[in-house]
């Protein structure tokens, strides 16, 4: 049963009540009621657009997004817009507010999401999919964008899974690539001014405006045409002046958006407890593997200055105690040391702590994370060498010898450190199973080494596994994916032989999850519009929160693929499984990500011949096309200022008289 | 190699601070847990100089008291906090409450110049909204529950379901509220509105809202057609003789007041 707003409601107008009373019988009902420190919350009348933006997962999960957070703060800040948050809501609360008639809201000031102009869903990954079904389906919003009318939000989706947006092209209305900060504020315009001109031509007037952008793109102006055997003929544009090919959103100079400037601080508990601060966009390593290190070239660096700024206003904002440097390789930052200590310094002898998420395996890692915990708190140390084999590293160019490895966890242990986190990857292009039994023997090493170095037997290594999901505007976008049955199979050798090793054995922790998740991964991730009807079928047969894996059913999926495609000449194993030669059409080919598709298959070529590439960061450019294409450069340091800006003086309220 | 803690001004705490704070409107669903996490963060903005314990991991000096259930809101909540300079308590009630959300308000700070603060709480009084539910019909269910000397319920607890007296704890139960046309409008809740409150003498375990809901409903098949709004609207002593909570701040205010 939708949702069906009803006829008194007036728009804008708070549903708390009618959520309150349903709120006692849900879990963890803090989560729906917002609150936070640092909301905003603006009278539905003082502005022309009114944004809702919502992260398709759950609040713990959503909440302290940084993406999100951004939007929200770049929104507010104009006059003439609001922007209001949304999550996933559980399915106990969900069967509620289908049976109460309870819209799906916004946890600011508990709006309709129907209400709203524009509904901004946040995909970090293709597996929130189903839940922004839910979603719109609560709002009582069709959820196929052809059937909705101009009574309803239009649907943009962002984020690093809406690169490739076919999938989903039949559920959104637009989908916009890249860095959301100047996509927003572009989209606001156009939908105010439309507003403001009386709504010329209703929804399509709206969208079509949308889509001669350029740089937002609008499915419904494309057609797909198939071959006979399934693969894609063309995807070409269907009125004139629409363009042919979409660009992404490059952001550039990361000092003059310094966002979140007033980051949210939730009452409830959430996955990522500290203050961030992005300290550089982009990653130049190239592994192959990485989505988010491709579609975000190039590298822009945030300041030593921008930075400490940052930290300071964040902390004074509140309250964290803890602060991450946080980017796609922090450690990779040309000022990194410098700030590390610069930090450290300044909060010397406080409670705050700092951190730095880091996957570079050298002894300046171990450095870092040195300088980092002189404030006493120690989190664990996480190297990734991804691959478990030297052959397998360089064709994911990741460019780290055993060596290496072996050198800085001994530093590590050596320095104290009791525990270590080594992540690695199954089912790469050309992997066989020697390739993965190296991670035994890489971890054996390990504990070896350490124990060498620290003099003790209670040294831990623990290795996580992840299934390796190709992912559109990758090198990899051409690979077949290991089915889920060789991918198991795998995982379990690893385990039996970690298990069978007396001597090293009991240190070595494993941590792996079942292929099947990563198939439904891959199809979502490398399908076109076809995969759009299965995602709406397992969706109508239960199908929430598929990143949980106690919500997700393969099963489910499968049968949804089974009836979906069926008269189709194509296949979940077609999507997912297949490798694809470089002349076939692949659904995202009308999407510019910047990167050059002859250098990505170059880089796929090089990558079957075991070769590798530089970081374009300290070496020449390898010509993977973003900087020419965007007519954007690397923004890196030195830039040579070390010392830090003066922190905010303040002035403590609250002490007595006497000291004061 | 050993790692020691690191060197930090582990200062003893020179002065304890006792705050009276309120958990309101929206806000009634966070936890305790919640709300420990925001006051840790509040007092960091609002720069008071916490005392922290020693150790590898210090937390600060903050004690808690008897809070309210998720769900429930107060207006009768405390905490006390230990700090390494002398604050002073206007001062910090005016910045923790600024640095604290909206719906966690500070109402009092005090000075704690008494020791056995806990122990001071003896008592508390709740007040139960009830809307679609008759005056008679309440009414009626205070006067069945009252009526009976015992009232046994049932509370999941961390070592299985544990079954205890509510009735005991209850000392006074009043019905007061609205009877409007009942059921007119054909809305599940009707326009009648019955307001209960009830004094409860702290005990273990202890007889929280829920439980006594769920006596009512035992005892005399009150069954609220909505979720009712409970709000705890003191925590304090017994006032010897009555029924009445007293100010638990009164004896670090009258100390205050003697020794300057
Ligand atoms: C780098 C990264 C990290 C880094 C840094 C995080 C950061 N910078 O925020 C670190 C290592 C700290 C990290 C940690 C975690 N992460 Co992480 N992380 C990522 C990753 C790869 C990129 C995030 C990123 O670049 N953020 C930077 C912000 C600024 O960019 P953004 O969110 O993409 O938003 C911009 C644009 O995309 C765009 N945009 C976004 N939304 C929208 C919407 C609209 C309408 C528009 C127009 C534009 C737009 O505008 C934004 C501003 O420019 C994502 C995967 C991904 N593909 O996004 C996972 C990801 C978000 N992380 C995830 C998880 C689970 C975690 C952890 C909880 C893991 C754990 N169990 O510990 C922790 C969090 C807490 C902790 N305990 O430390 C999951 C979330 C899963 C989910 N269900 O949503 C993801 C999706 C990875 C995955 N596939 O599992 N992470
Ligand atoms: S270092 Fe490699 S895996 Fe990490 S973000 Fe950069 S390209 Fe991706």
């Amino acid at each position: 049963m939708a949702v069906t707003t009803s006829d008194t409601h007036v728009p804008g107008a708070s549903v708390f009540d009618r959520l309150e009373a349903l709120l006692p019988f849900v879990s963890k009902p803090i989560q729906y009621v917002g609150g936070e420190l640092n909301a905003v919350q603006k009278p539905w009348d003082s502005v022309d657009v009114h944004w809702a933006l919502m992260y398709p997962d759950a609040y713990e999960v959503g909440a302290p997004n940084q993406g999100v957070q951004i939007l929200y703060e770049v929104i507010n800040e104009r006059a003439d817009a609001l922007a209001e948050r949304t999550y996933a809501v559980w399915p106990d609360l969900e069967k509620l507010m289908r049976e109460h008639q309870v819209p799906q809201f916004t946890v600011d000031s508990h709006r309709a999401l129907g209400d709203f102009d524009v509904v901004g869903m946040s995909f970090s990954t293709e597996l929130g999919y189903t839940n922004m079904l839910t979603a719109i389906d609560l709002a009582g919003v069709p959820v196929l964008a052809a059937e909705r009318d101009d009574s309803h939000p239009i649907v943009v989706a962002g984020g690093h899974a809406a690169f490739n947006p076919e999938t989903i092209a039949e559920f959104v209305d637009a989908a916009v690539m890249g860095d959301g900060e100047e996509a927003v504020l572009l989209i606001t315009d156009i939908v105010r001014d439309w507003k403001n001109e009386g709504c010329p031509e209703g929804r399509v007037g709206l969208l079509r405006r949308l889509a001669l952008t350029g740089v937002i793109y609008v499915p419904r102006f494309y057609d797909v045409e198939y071959l006979e055997d399934g693969r894609i003929k063309r995807i070409v544009p269907n009125e004139a002046d629409i363009p042919w090919r979409v660009r992404k959103f490059t952001l550039m100079d990361l000092d003059s958006w310094p966002y979140p400037k007033a980051p949210l601080v939730p009452l409830a508990e959430t996955v990522h407890e500290r203050m961030s601060v992005e300290i550089f966009r982009g990653c130049t390593r190239g592994c192959r593997f990485c989505q988010a290190g491709m579609i975000t070239r190039p590298v822009r660096e945030r300041s030593i200055t921008g930075i400490a700024e940052m930290v300071d206003n964040g902390l004074c904002k509140t309250g964290y105690e803890e602060v991450g440097l946080l980017s796609l390789s922090s450690a990779d930052h040309t000022e990194i040391a410098e700030i590390a200590k610069g930090l450290a310094d300044r909060y010397q002898g406080t409670e705050t702590a700092l951190s730095l998420p880091s996957t570079r395996v050298d002894a300046f890692n171990i450095d870092l994370a040195n300088e980092l915990s002189r404030n006493g708190r120690r989190s664990g140390l996480t190297f990734a060498p991804e691959g478990g084999s030297e052959r397998m590293r360089k064709v994911i160019n990741k460019q780290v010898t055993e060596e290496d490895l072996i050198r800085t966890v001994s530093a590590a242990y050596g320095a104290g450190w009791r525990q270590v986190k080594l992540y690695f990857m199954v089912g790469l292009p050309t992997e066989t199973d020697e390739d993965v039994m190296q991670v035994a023997e890489l971890a054996r090493e390990v504990i070896k080494a350490g124990r060498a170095a620290s003099g003790r037997r209670d040294i831990r290594c623990t290795v996580s596994i992840g299934g390796f999901v190709p992912k559109p505007h990758t090198p990899f976008q051409w690979a077949g994916q290991l089915n889920h049955e060789a991918t198991d199979a795998r995982l379990h050798k690893l385990r039996d032989a970690i298990r069978a090793d007396r001597e090293y054995g009991k240190s070595i922790g494993l941590r792996y999850h079942d292929g099947k998740p990563g198939i439904v991964e891959g199809l979502l991730s490398r399908g076109d519009r076809r995969v759009g009807r299965v995602i709406l079928q397992a969706w109508r047969d239960g199908a929430r929160f598929d990143g949980w894996s106690e919500h997700f059913s393969f099963d489910r999926w499968m049968n949804a693929a089974a009836v979906a495609l069926a008269d189709e000449p194509v296949d979940v194993d077609w999507f997912t499984t297949r490798e694809r030669q470089q002349s076939e059409v692949l659904p995202w080919g009308h999407l510019d990500s910047g990167l050059d598709a002859d250098w990505l298959w170059e880089d796929w070529q090089d990558s079957l011949s075991e070769v590798g590439v530089e970081d374009c960061r300290w070496t020449p450019c390898f010509d993977c096309g973003v900087c020419d294409q965007m007519e954007t450069e690397i923004q890196v340091g030195p830039t040579g200022v070390v010392t830090l800006p003066m922190p905010t003086v303040r002035t403590t309220a609250v002490l007595a008289e006497i000291d004061a | 190699m050993s790692r020691k803690p690191p060197e930090r001004d582990v200062a003893l705490a020179v002065q304890k601070l006792r705050v009276h704070y309120a958990k309101r409107g929206r806000l009634r669903f966070s936890s305790h847990r919640d709300f420990q996490r925001a006051l840790e963060r509040a007092l960091r903005r609002a720069e008071v100089p916490m005392a922290y314990s020693a150790g590898f991991s210090p937390h600060p000096k903050i004690s808690y008291a008897n809070s309210a259930p998720t769900g429930v809101a107060s207006e009768a909540e405390y905490v006390e906090i230990g700090v390494t300079k002398q604050c002073d308590p206007e001062r910090m009630r005016i910045a923790l409450d600024d640095a604290l959300p909206a719906g966690l308000d500070v109402v009092d700070v005090v000075t704690a110049a008494t020791p056995d603060f806990v122990n001071r709480l003896e008592a508390s009084r709740w007040c139960f909204e009830l809307p679609g539910v008759d005056v008679s019909t309440a009414q009626a269910a205070a006067d069945a529950f009252l009526g009976h000397s015992e009232v046994i319920v049932e509370r999941l607890m961390k070592n299985g379901i544990r079954k205890f007296d509510t009735r005991e704890a209850v000392l006074s139960l009043t019905v007061s509220g609205e009877s409007g046309v009942s059921g007119s409008q054909g809305s599940g809740a009707g326009d009648s509105y019955a307001i209960l409150e009830v004094v409860t003498r702290h005990v273990t375990p202890s007889v929280r809202p829920d439980d006594l809901l769920a006596a009512l409903r035992i005892a005399a098949h009150l069954v609220p057609p909505v979720p009712p709004r409970v709000t705890r609207l003191a925590q304090g002593p017994l006032i010897p003789g009555s029924t009445e909570i007293g100010d638990p701040f009164a004896p670090d205010r009258a100390a205050l007041v003697s020794t300057n």
